[in-house]
């Protein structure tokens, strides 16, 4: 009789600067047999019947059709974060393989991350610690000053579960809150922070003088942000973007800032990740980029990878499967 | 005198490095005749008996004795922003010169710095973003992580204007709010926030994940976060300060960020401002160090602005001044 074999799942690696991380890989041993791409590929004809989910952390490992045909009892991939346009939907489908993702553990973090955006870009936060630490600064001009966010027009595109929380703490600050989305939200919700539908996007980008960006990417939101929603904006205004580096038209934006169109831009995310050394984006004063921080902490990264863990057993077990992402 | 001539506005200087904003000029020069300290020096006799006002900017002109006495027909003092330690407002009160700050106008910019601060240190944002546009590009952003803000515990020390401020910011963070004031808030302001007293300053800095510093500069809150302090501190909290750089001992600051006492601090103020340039908190990562940013703003610099004319203008009317203050 065999012995109760703990199922096999794969992962990119673990440790480094890439892997999953160490601690997080303890607890999962102590579900699975977790198994390295390295591992794998030194044996695959045994570990590839194995192998029935893969734990897919950071977009790592590619999964494409070759890895698929390979892994003929694979029924699940759990995939970290709440982004999936990394992983071909419709190929996963025809091979019957099942997807999760991690929706709602990042929005806190995210929307922290886009309020902090805003604070440092509009306080030119950045460039005052620049000033406060480098060896040439003799004083502080009275004359260095940013814009204020208390009392400022928030124009939100995107009111889904990270934009909406963005709403609840812009609304602390005494913002004016626009917002743009698919659907308007029901009263109570547009009540609770004060927020005001704008069907078209152009009024949000007339009347704002901070400008988030927080959709999800598809092949409707590609661009979403070009050369003419640019100049619709006011030149006093921000950029910030929490979704996708492809949600803007990189170029167009990069033109707009050198012409003064807008006045600066927050990004958390680019295209690609990260922006090639030398491009225009990394010598702006008026632009701060932060490495894709959004759900960094080490409590969000935590319940991230327990809620891929459930899910994953769920997905073995032939459950109803959390947060499982449908075609 | 001449009939219809402006009242005399003595300033430190127009422009420069600690001058009158020149955007702010014009509006003064509605109401007042503007004299600046080098034209005051340069014709005392004559310029002297003119000045019924005095505004401060960035703490300047330093007002002493030998100005106080040089100035017979001074009336009113207004300072920009609500520090008032580089004020010796008992020997102002004595020449029968009335006082005012400007809390109305400084507050919420100062509130929005504080959290700025925080989110910047929570979530390494000076950091990342040194590391999103270095020149190396082999870093990944799966190893760089900070702390939760959201859910987090705020401890306010200071809850005056400007801590209630951070507590209602704070509170749309979902964060628990504890406070240590020299008085308790009343229980609806309380409960508007969720905010908890803590009646000593030990019990809030042992259970809060953030330490926001919010205090004026006195003889009782000069270095009140010591070695003591920080040591009771988590290991996993920060520190921000908004406040005063005296109100913490720096070289204890440093041991504390050095040795892991503390996981993080962030300093809009500091003693001296700026820092000599070999300064051990220029040097740590773990320190974000800003230009007192408070009420650097456009708009908040201009209600400052607005806010010291109405309150000189009242105390020349012998009306009552919105923001006085008394030198106890």
């Amino acid at each position: 009789m065999e012995s109760q074999e703990l199922p096999y799942v794969l992962t990119d690696c673990i440790g480094g600067r890439h892997g999953v991380y160490e601690d997080h890989a303890e607890f999962l041993k102590k579900h699975f047999s977790l198994i390295t791409m390295k591992e794998y590929l030194e044996n695959k004809k045994l570990l590839g019947e194995k192998i029935r989910a893969i734990y897919a952390w950071y977009h790592k490992p590619v999964i494409d059709e070759e890895l698929l045909r390979s892994l003929p009892n694979l029924k699940i991939v759990a995939s970290s974060g709440v982004g999936i346009d990394h992983l071909d939907l419709n190929l996963l489908s025809r091979y019957g393989v099942k997807v999760s993702n991690t929706p709602f553990i990042v929005s806190n973090d995210t929307a922290d991350l886009g309020m902090a955006l805003m604070l440092a870009s509009s306080r030119r936060l950045v460039e005052g610690y620049e000033m406060a630490v480098s060896p040439d600064t003799e004083y502080f001009p009275a004359d260095w000053l940013g814009a204020e966010v208390s009392g400022a027009t928030l124009g939100i595109v995107g009111m889904g579960t990270i934009g909406y929380k963005v709403a609840n703490r812009a609304k602390a600050f005494e913002m004016k809150i626009l917002y743009h989305n698919r659907n308007q939200r029901n009263k109570e919700e547009e009540s609770a922070v004060g927020a005001i539908y704008c069907k078209k996007i152009d009024d949000l980008l007339q009347q704002s003088d901070f400008v988030l960006l927080s959709v999800n990417l598809t092949p409707q939101t590609h661009k979403l942000i070009g050369k003419r929603q640019l100049q619709l904006m006011k030149p006093t205004a921000t950029l910030i973007n929490i979704s996708r580096g492809l949600v803007v038209d990189q170029d167009a934006l990069v033109e707009a800032l050198q012409n003064h169109v807008i006045k600066a831009a927050a990004l958390d995310v680019t295209y690609p990740e990260p922006l090639p050394r030398g491009h225009p984006l990394l010598k702006m004063k008026n632009v701060i980029i932060t490495p894709h921080i959004g759900s960094a902490t080490k409590k969000t990264r935590r319940l991230m990878m327990e809620n891929m863990m459930e899910s994953i057993q769920a997905g073995l077990t032939g459950l109803p499967i959390p947060n499982e992402v449908l075609l | 005198m001449g009939g219809g001539e402006l009242p005399g506005l003595l300033v430190n200087e127009i422009g420069g490095i600690h001058g009158i904003l020149h955007g702010h000029v014009a509006f003064l020069k509605k109401h007042f005749y503007l004299i600046t300290m080098k034209e005051f020096l340069e014709n005392k006799k004559h310029m002297s008996e003119k000045v019924q006002a005095i505004y401060l900017w960035w703490h300047k002109p330093v007002v002493d004795q030998e100005l106080l006495q040089s100035l017979p027909n001074l009336k009113v003092i207004a300072n920009s922003g609500v520090g008032m330690d580089h004020l010796d407002l008992k020997l102002i009160a004595s020449f029968g010169v009335k006082m005012a700050n400007a809390p109305r106008a400084v507050s919420s910019s100062t509130a929005d710095t504080g959290m700025a601060l925080l989110l910047a240190s929570a979530r390494r944002l000076v950091e990342g973003y040194h590391l999103a546009i270095s020149s190396d590009t082999d870093y990944c952003e799966a190893d760089f992580l900070g702390v939760e803000v959201t859910g987090a515990t705020l401890g306010i020390i200071g809850m005056g204007r400007i801590g209630y401020k951070i507590a209602l910011r704070a509170k749309a963070f979902e964060m628990n709010i504890l406070y240590h004031n020299r008085t308790h808030r009343k229980e609806q302001e309380e409960q508007a926030v969720g905010a908890t007293f803590c009646e000593t300053i030990e019990n809030l800095l042992q259970q809060s994940d953030f330490v926001m510093v919010v205090v004026s500069l006195t003889p009782q809150t000069h270095k009140l976060i010591g070695k003591r302090e920080m040591e009771l501190m988590k290991p996993t909290a920060t520190l921000i300060n908004i406040s005063r750089g005296a109100v913490i001992d720096e070289e204890a600051l440093v041991t504390a960020l050095q040795t892991g006492v503390i996981r993080a601090a962030a300093l809009d103020v500091t003693y001296p401002e700026p820092l000599p340039r070999d300064h051990a908190l220029l040097k740590l990562k773990n320190v974000i160090i800003t230009p007192h940013l408070c009420i650097k703003t456009d708009k908040t610099t201009y209600m400052i602005t607005k806010e010291a004319v109405e309150n000189i203008l009242a105390a020349l009317n012998g009306l009552p001044m919105p923001s006085e203050v008394l030198p106890n």
